[in-house]
Parts: C-alpha cells; sequence; structure tokens
C-alpha cells in the first residue's frame, strides 16, 4: 500500500509539476514562438489575449498550449499555422485565423504529424484550408473545436478535420462548416466520431476512403452537397445520426460505394433527395431506421448484395425504392411503407400480401428524367396501379413479404 | 345583374345536386384525415379529388345547368336585358356556388387538420379547377345545341385535360427523350390547367424529389416568385378565356 502510494505521488509530480510560462502583452514572453523555446516538456504555456503573427509554429516537445480569453493565431494567408510533432501535446482555447492556402500543398491551420495521444481541444478555426489534418497519428482526441471557412466550390477549397493513415482517433462534437468535406477519413482505422455538426460544406458532411472499423454516432448532417459518402470501406458502423436536407441532382444522405459488412442504425434521414444510395454494396444490415419526406428514401444498384432491411419506417417519400435492374440481390422484412394498401386478415401486425417498394414510375423517372413532371397524374396513378396489380417492367424479386401494418416504434 | 346573380344562385345552392356534393366531399375529406394519423397523406388523396373530381363534377354540372335553363335564358333574352349581362350573371352564380361547394366540402376540413402552404395551395388549386371547368361547360353548353351531344362534349374535354393530354404529352417526352425537354415542358403544361395546379402542388409535396434530376429547371422556373406569378396568370387566362369565347359567341347565337 505505501509503495503504490509513493509511485502514484511520484506519478503525479511527474505529470503535473511542468512549468507554467505566459506569453502576452507585458508577460514572460512576447511572442509564442519564444515561450515555446524555452519550455521543456511536460510546461504549461499560456498564452493571453491579442492577435499573434508568427509564421509557422512548430511544436516538438509535449506541452499544454492554453488560450487564456481566445487568443488569435494568425497565418495571415500565408502559413501553416501549428504543426504539432510531439505525443501529448494539448492545443486548447485558441483562435486559428487565416492560414495559408495552395493548389499543390496541404496547407493546415493545424497538422498533427507523426503523433500519438494529441488533443486539441475546444478551439475556434476562421477561414482556414485544411482546419485540422492529422497524418500518421494515433488516438488523438479533436474535441469540441468549431470550424468554419468560405468554401465556393471543391477546387479551391479543402476539408474540416483531415485525417490520414491515422489510428483510434476520437473526433467528438465538433462543428464544421464551409468547407469541401466536412470530416475526411483515408486509411483511418479504429476511429469513433460523435456528436459533430456539418452542416453547409461544399461536398461531404463526413467522408471515407480506404477507412475500416470506424463508427460515426448521433452526428447531424445538414444541407451539405451530400450528407456522407462511404467508399471502398468495411466495418463501418453508423448510428443515430441525423441526416436533413441534402438537396440537389446529386445529393444523398448517404452515398455508400464499394464497402461492405457495415451496418445503419436508428438514423433519422429527412427531406434528403436520395437518403440511401447504394452501389456495390454488401453484407450491410439496414435496420431500425427513419425516411420521412425523401425524394427517393433508397436506390439500390442492382449489383449490390446480401444487405438486409428490416424494421425501418418509410414515411411520405415520394419513391421508396429505386433501382436499375432486374436482379435484386437484398432482402426486405418487415418494414413499414406507408403506401402499403394491403390487409392484415389474421391480425398479427404483418401485411397477408407482399408490398412492392419500387413503382413502376420510379423506373420511368429512373430512365427519363424530366417525366417527374407528370408525377402524380391521373395517368401516371393509373400505370402506377396496374402495375402493382400485374408487375411486368418492375424487378419481381424486389419485394417485402413482410410488411407492417403500423410504423416500428423507435 | 345582381338580381339575375342572386336567382341562379339561391336555385343553385338549394339544388340538391350541390348539396350532395358539398356533403359527398365533406365526407371523403373527413374520411381521408381521420383514416391515417398522417396528414400529407390525406393532402395527398384530396388532391386527387381537387385535380380529377372536382372538374368533372364542375364541368358536368355546369353544362346540364345550362340546357336545363334554356328556357329561363330565352325569358330573360326577350326582356330588355343585354345578353352579356344575362350570360356573365349565369356563369358568376354557377362559379360562386361550386366553389362555396368546395369551400365547404374540402377548405373547411383541410384547414381544421392540414392548415399550412401545402394545404393552402390544394384549396387554391381546386378553387380554380372549379370556376375553370365551369367556365369550359359554359363553351362546350353554347356550341353544341343538343343536350346529350353537348354532355358527351364536356365529358370528352374533362377526359382531355386529366387523362388524355398528360398521355400526350408522355409520348411526346419518351419521342424526343434525347433532347433537352425541360424547357418544352413548362411550355406543355401551360396548355393544360390541370397539370398547372398538380406541379404547384408537386412543388410543395414532392420537392425533394424534384430537387433531384431536372428539378433544377422546373424549380428554377415554378419555384421562383416569377414562375409562381406566371402559373397563376396562367391559371387565370384559363378562367377568362372560355368564358369570354363563350360569351362572344352567346351573344350571336340565334336562340
Amino acid at each position: 500500500m505505501k509503495n503504490q502510494l509513493t509511485i502514484l505521488f511520484l506519478f503525479i509530480s511527474v505529470v503535473s509539476f511542468g512549468k507554467t510560462i505566459t506569453v502576452g502583452k507585458g508577460k514572460q514572453f512576447a511572442t509564442v514562438k519564444q515561450a515555446i523555446s524555452h519550455a521543456s516538456a511536460g510546461d504549461t504555456v499560456l498564452i493571453d489575449a491579442g492577435v499573434y503573427q508568427e509564421g509557422q509554429l512548430v511544436l516538438e516537445k509535449r506541452l499544454v498550449l492554453k488560450g487564456v480569453n481566445s487568443p488569435v493565431l494568425d497565418g495571415e494567408k500565408k502559413y501553416e499555422i501549428l504543426t504539432i510533432k510531439a505525443n501529448g501535446a494539448v492545443v486548447e482555447g485558441m483562435v486559428f485565423r487565416n492560414s495559408g492556402r495552395s493548389s499543390y500543398l496541404d496547407i493546415a491551420a493545424v497538422r498533427i504529424a507523426d503523433s500519438r495521444y494529441v488533443t486539441v481541444k475546444n478551439n475556434r478555426f476562421e477561414t482556414t484550408f485544411f482546419g485540422i489534418y492529422s497524418q500518421h497519428a494515433t488516438a488523438c482526441i479533436i474535441l469540441g473545436n468549431k470550424l468554419s471557412s468560405d468554401a465556393k466550390d471543391e477546387i479551391n477549397s479543402a476539408n474540416g478535420i483531415h485525417c490520414w493513415k491515422s489510428d483510434s482517433m476520437r473526433i467528438e462534437g465538433n462543428e464544421i462548416t464551409g468547407h469541401r468535406d466536412g470530416i475526411y477519413f483515408e486509411f483511418v482505422t479504429n476511429s469513433f466520431i460523435k456528436n459533430n455538426y456539418s452542416y453547409e460544406n461544399v461536398r461531404y458532411g463526413i467522408h471515407f476512403m480506404f477507412s475500416n472499423n470506424d463508427s460515426y454516432v448521433n452526428n447531424t448532417f445538414k444541407n451539405n452537397g451530400a450528407g456522407v459518402a462511404v467508399m471502398y470501406s468495411n466495418h463501418i458502423h453508423m448510428q443515430q445520426n441525423v441526416f436533413a436536407d441534402n438537396w440537389g441532382s446529386a445529393a444523398y444522405g448517404i452515398l455508400l460505394k464499394d464497402i461492405s459488412d457495415g451496418s445503419i442504425t436508428g438514423n433519422t434521414f429527412q427531406n434528403n433527395s436520395v437518403a440511401v444510395m447504394m452501389e456495390g454494396s454488401s453484407r450491410l444490415q439496414i435496420e431500425k431506421n427513419k425516411f420521412t419526406g425523401n425524394g427517393w428514401a433508397m436506390k439500390i444498384q442492382a449489383n449490390c448484395m446480401d444487405n438486409i432491411i428490416t424494421q425501418n419506417n418509410f414515411i411520405s417519400n415520394s419513391f421508396d425504392v429505386a433501382t436499375n435492374g432486374e436482379l435484386v440481390l437484398s432482402h426486405f422484412e418487415k418494414n413499414y411503407w406507408d403506401k402499403y394498401e394491403g390487409y392484415d386478415l389474421n391480425r398479427n401486425g404483418i401485411g397477408d400480401v407482399p408490398y412492392r417498394p419500387v413503382s413502376l414510375y420510379a423506373m420511368i423517372t429512373e430512365r427519363n428524367p424530366a417525366s417527374m413532371m407528370l408525377y402524380r397524374s391521373f395517368m401516371a396513378t393509373l400505370i402506377d396501379k396496374i402495375e402493382k396489380v400485374v408487375p411486368v417492367l418492375t424487378p419481381v424479386d424486389l419485394k417485402d413479404e413482410t410488411p407492417l401494418m403500423k410504423p416500428v416504434k423507435l | 345583374m345582381k338580381t339575375i346573380i342572386k336567382y341562379v344562385m339561391l336555385d343553385l345552392l338549394r339544388n340538391r345536386i350541390v348539396l350532395g356534393y358539398t356533403f359527398v366531399l365533406l365526407i371523403i375529406s373527413f374520411g381521408v384525415f381521420n383514416m391515417d394519423a398522417n396528414t400529407t397523406k390525406g393532402v395527398l388523396s384530396l388532391m386527387n379529388i381537387a385535380l380529377i373530381f372536382v372538374p368533372l363534377v364542375s364541368i358536368i354540372f355546369s353544362t346540364i345547368y345550362v340546357y336545363n335553363s334554356s328556357e329561363f335564358i330565352e325569358l330573360l333574352v326577350a326582356q330588355p336585358l343585354k345578353r352579356k349581362t344575362l350570360w356573365m350573371s349565369i356563369y358568376t352564380g354557377l362559379a360562386f356556388s361550386l366553389s362555396l361547394a368546395f369551400l365547404a366540402g374540402v377548405g373547411l376540413p383541410v384547414l381544421l387538420y392540414s392548415f399550412s402552404v401545402t394545404g393552402l395551395m390544394l384549396i387554391i388549386s381546386g378553387l380554380f379547377q372549379t370556376v375553370i371547368f365551369a367556365g369550359i361547360a359554359l363553351l362546350a353548353a353554347v356550341k353544341t345545341r343538343d343536350k346529350s351531344k353537348g354532355i358527351g362534349v364536356a365529358v370528352l374535354l374533362w377526359f382531355l385535360f386529366t387523362l388524355i393530354y398528360d398521355a400526350i404529352v408522355m409520348l411526346v417526352l419518351f419521342q424526343f427523350s434525347d433532347y433537352p425537354m425541360e424547357k418544352p415542358m413548362i411550355a406543355l403544361t401551360m396548355f393544360n390547367p390541370v397539370d398547372l395546379s398538380r406541379i404547384l402542388m408537386l412543388l410543395k409535396l414532392d420537392i425533394s424529389a424534384l430537387m433531384g434530376y431536372t428539378g433544377a429547371v422546373f424549380l428554377d422556373f415554378f419555384g421562383s416568385t416569377n414562375g409562381i406569378l406566371f402559373s397563376i396568370a396562367a391559371l387565370l387566362l384559363w378562367t377568362i378565356a372560355p368564358v369570354w369565347a363563350s360569351l362572344k359567341y352567346f351573344q350571336k347565337k340565334d336562340l
């Protein structure tokens, strides 16, 4: 017991008895650069309010950089503001403004390079190119930051939080807007994205490329070019997110391309042009989601297979499901479809006739988009009804054999 | 003019068919809203009523009414009255009482259950269909002397606007699918009052789907204030033109 206490005290003394260094007008140091060069590992650098234009800062020691009353680090639209190359560094409470821009270099406001256990917490990023950029980083925490920029098009803009070849990242409670992609993952594994709000970005709310075993939970994606794109990845879990108002000719709530073995559970899809777009996706479990007021709730291309779509609510969507071929290798069961017109004679809550979610008119608009103009006309309704009775053109196998009579309680 | 309108209106409001029509609309509307908690679905069903059933009743009832009151018309023409006053009074009375029936039958439940922009658009669409098809009925009735033939023409016209026209548009659309058809489509809708109202409703109900694909073109046009004003203007033109044509014909007609 005594030994343990000694060890504990020794540990605390190592961790917390670093010096505290202050930066600012009339403080120990006038510039952050001087403070960093004089500090030794474990010190805390307190930066007082003010605007600091110091070009590029490189942090190579385990320091805590802490802003008091939101000091501004200004990159003058020329420099990468802060590069972190130290394990366990902490950056907190600062404002990063006007990072450099480049069409051939990835200039970031804060770069985490080849480091572990770095924390970037409660900072603000204003008109930056890349906001936070992590490369070869492991187990870093990016928490409660607010990132905003002024992206107009995909070419001259960059991502809010960009992770490349990283592992075990935790990205939580950030607010990201005006970037190309809100959060971008490339070769990132075992990471967790939670409670972020990504809105009005030019391209995607979150973008996964070649990233496996990640999950994102409880995030909100609103009014982005498209909500989330998951491409060439596997074992991605998507839970309790909200995808809203992603409107446009190529706008999706989720775009799934060549992904497998993931799950989409408990999400809400509201007023998107296409809520879920699936291409070459397999073995996904799509369960307990709510689709309301979307143009198309799901578009499943014929190259998808073995997906299970169950216990979802499909309510007031223009079209429930659309597909581009005859082949259907995915499985629908026990969903609630508000357009279902069948009956339930034995009162077990499951409709006695199968529901075919692909309407003929969805196929027609797929082939000739301008015919959307005639949607809901007497004629359109008539052909849809006839097709429902005798399916000829719609894929025969795409059906829910056990449609629910009442919405699933979520 | 006021006296004649008053007479026509009183005559029509006591009419069993108009009362029945109001009642049927009322039952359908309440039924639709009570059947499902989802009011959007109710509005959708009522949209079909407003764009298919309402024009049918409006056009057939008005045609029959004009034929049935031919003796009344002849009597009044013998009086020192302008034919224009007489004809306009009959139209106003018809349009007004049928609109009243629609307002009571559909407008009231919509206001109670689903008071929104979509609901208001539905009511406006239904009212436009009522007055437009009453006008078309007048034109059909004044042009054909034979009653049964006149009613046949009226039904055919209804059929044309609700079904055949769309089928033709669809045919054109697929024949010319290699060309950009968005703008011609906008022009084509202007020639059918039912389509015009339907698209104004679509913009409220299916905005998410319309935003995809070619939605941009339609939305640029119908979604903008100018586009909506233009469509309303087209609907007004549809209201005035048939009545005006029928008036011109009636003024010269040998009764």
